[in-house]
């Protein structure tokens, strides 16, 4: 019994050691956006009061809000692109399916194996040729239809009632109405979990507006925190603010939405 | 008669559903995945391009940046990806048992890295592990390090702040998978085993991770993909230094297609050598998976 005891003491412990690890990082980001560089580099951990300062500085050295405003539309914009899309495509794939179609779909999984690496150099081209560099459609583009987002609606797509589409087509309801009068209010959950994944995914890519965001009109918020290492010496308190700043929205939709985060980070993986 | 035309109207809205998100797959992967090929295919500075068949090829092999970069990411792969699975694998079951208290705190605490990006990630633990960072801070004042250590300029430490990182952002992520496979298992099946008198590592070895074992393929299938494909926290740690100590090899791709003086077709072979990787590693996984 004696053993048992120990055996619970030791799990809590390795679970808050763990807990502590993954919670540290945010602690020190928050604190340190409130503190001047030279106090976060000696390891001060309590607030500080130069919050506002370090804003001000912050605001007068990047174009702060013009980049936080290219993420917010860039990621929307992606956001209700990609689940239009891809919600489409999953619900045609079940409700419609046939041979036909379930050889396309087999197809378009393939492209998950695709390493955005192999790709970003033809991309590149491409989309420099057709004149996309530093705009929402450049960015958006090669993430607007993903095969895990079609799949994920095709799986949830098999829960959706035969009986109710034939229903609504006994009642003359067409096949676009079935879809946005229908499914879409029905799976609204479906599409709330698939809408905060694609978002933050969006919200946080790097490599690609990396390579098509090259004016500083167009930056976005992961651009912003890298350029701010890129001089002599750094300062941690306006680097920890804008990191501050950037997870913020991710964050708060974290902390408000965690179920269905969870369900989107599963997908189809039941 | 009219219910044929019916059919076929009905099916013809089937297509019209799933045409524009195949049409853009197929323009903006496979047409690209293509074009990469045939662009590995041609050397050249710039846009200025001619053909010269396996060239590429050959020149990746002498190539100590490329081999370095794949030794590199080789070694975040074996080192990082079995130690975070293994973390995540017993987090999870940690946090199935439904005696366990302050479960909800616990599991969210524990996913909670998956709210920041890797950018943020890799800044926060650069500034960490900076030379005057808070981690030398306090090993000083402990007194475990008489002078400050050079973490990102030291080939290997540097390697290890890397792993660190990932660790810290990923772990979560894949607890998340382990979990939900977890609550699929029938709860009796723990009940009997604890009744025979299996101890609790005995019921994770023996139960856990054979029925797990699909969703453990899933997760080393996305953790190698990942890795192969490492490139956002090299680039904001160390930016692949020192020398190319860190160097990954998406990061030598981007270098040399948009750093300098663009070499895409040189480049395009390197991705191809990724993709390449990718589908062996994962053919292997998948066949290792299928056979225990």
């Amino acid at each position: 019994m004696k053993q048992k005891h120990l055996a619970a003491i030791a799990t809590y412990v390795f679970l808050c050691v763990v807990c502590l690890f993954s919670v540290f990082p945010f602690y020190f980001m928050i604190v340190g956006s409130t503190n001047q560089s030279v106090d976060i580099v000696k390891g001060r951990l309590f607030f500080g009061t130069h919050l506002i300062e370090n804003f001000k500085t912050l605001a007068s050295t990047v174009k702060l809000g013009n980049a936080f405003w290219n993420s917010m539309r860039n990621a929307l914009v992606n956001t209700v692109a990609s689940l239009f899309v891809c919600s489409l495509a999953g619900y045609g794939f079940q409700i419609y399916r046939d041979k036909g179609k379930d050889t396309l779909m087999g197809l378009l999984l393939l492209s998950m194996m695709v390493p955005f690496a192999a790709l970003m150099v033809p991309l590149f081209r491409m989309f420099s040729q057709a004149r996309l560099l530093d705009t929402t459609v450049g960015f958006i583009l090669p993430t607007i239809s993903t095969a895990f987002l079609i799949f994920f609606f095709r799986q949830s797509a098999e829960s959706f009632p035969m009986e109710t589409v034939q229903a609504a087509r006994v009642d003359g309801l067409g096949e676009l109405g079935i879809f946005f009068r229908i499914f879409v209010p029905i799976m609204a959950p479906t599409f709330a979990a698939a809408a905060i994944v694609t978002f933050m995914a969006a919200w946080n890519n790097y490599l690609w507006p990396l390579i098509i965001m090259q004016s500083q009109e167009s930056q976005t918020m992961p651009l912003l925190i890298t350029g701010l290492t890129a001089g002599y010496t750094t300062d941690y308190g306006i680097l920890m603010l804008s990191v501050t700043i950037t997870t913020l929205p991710t964050l708060i939709l974290f902390f408000t939405q965690q179920k269905r985060f969870v369900e989107g980070v599963l997908g189809s993986v039941k | 008669m009219a219910k044929t035309t019916l059919t076929k109207k009905i099916n013809l809205y089937g297509w019209l559903f799933v045409i524009p998100a195949a049409l853009f797959i197929f323009i903006l992967n496979f047409y690209p995945m293509v074009s990469a090929f045939l662009l590995s295919l041609q050397t050249g500075r710039g846009n200025n391009l001619k053909f010269a068949g396996l060239k590429n090829y050959a020149r990746l092999f002498q190539d100590e940046m490329f081999l370095t970069s794949v030794g590199n990411v080789i070694t975040y792969l074996v080192i990082q990806v079995p130690v975070m699975l293994l973390l995540a694998l017993v987090l999870a079951s940690i946090l199935n048992n439904p005696k366990l208290k302050g479960r909800g705190i616990f599991r969210t605490l524990i996913f909670l890295p998956c709210a920041t990006s890797l950018v943020s990630s890799a800044m926060i633990f650069k500034s960490f592990f900076s030379i005057d960072g808070i981690v030398n801070t306090t090993l000083m004042g402990l007194g475990v390090l008489q002078s400050p250590m050079s973490w990102l300029t030291h080939p290997i430490w540097a390697k290890f702040v890397i792993i660190l990182t990932i660790t810290w952002r990923w772990t979560g992520y894949n607890t998340v998978f382990y979990l939900a496979g977890l609550q699929n298992i029938d709860r009796s099946v723990y009940e009997a085993a604890r009744i025979d008198g299996a101890s609790a590592s005995r019921q994770f070895f023996s139960i856990t991770i054979p029925l797990l074992k699909p969703v453990i393929l899933l997760t080393t299938i996305m953790s190698t993909n990942g890795t192969l494909q490492l490139f956002d926290e090299v680039r904001n740690i160390t930016n692949g230094g020192p020398g190319i100590a860190t160097l990954s090899i998406s990061q030598y791709i981007y270098n040399l297609s948009f750093m300098y003086n663009p070499q895409f077709g040189y480049a395009a072979a390197v991705s191809y050598a990724i993709l390449v990787m990718v589908a062996v590693l994962s053919f292997i996984q998948i066949k290792v998976g299928d056979k225990r």
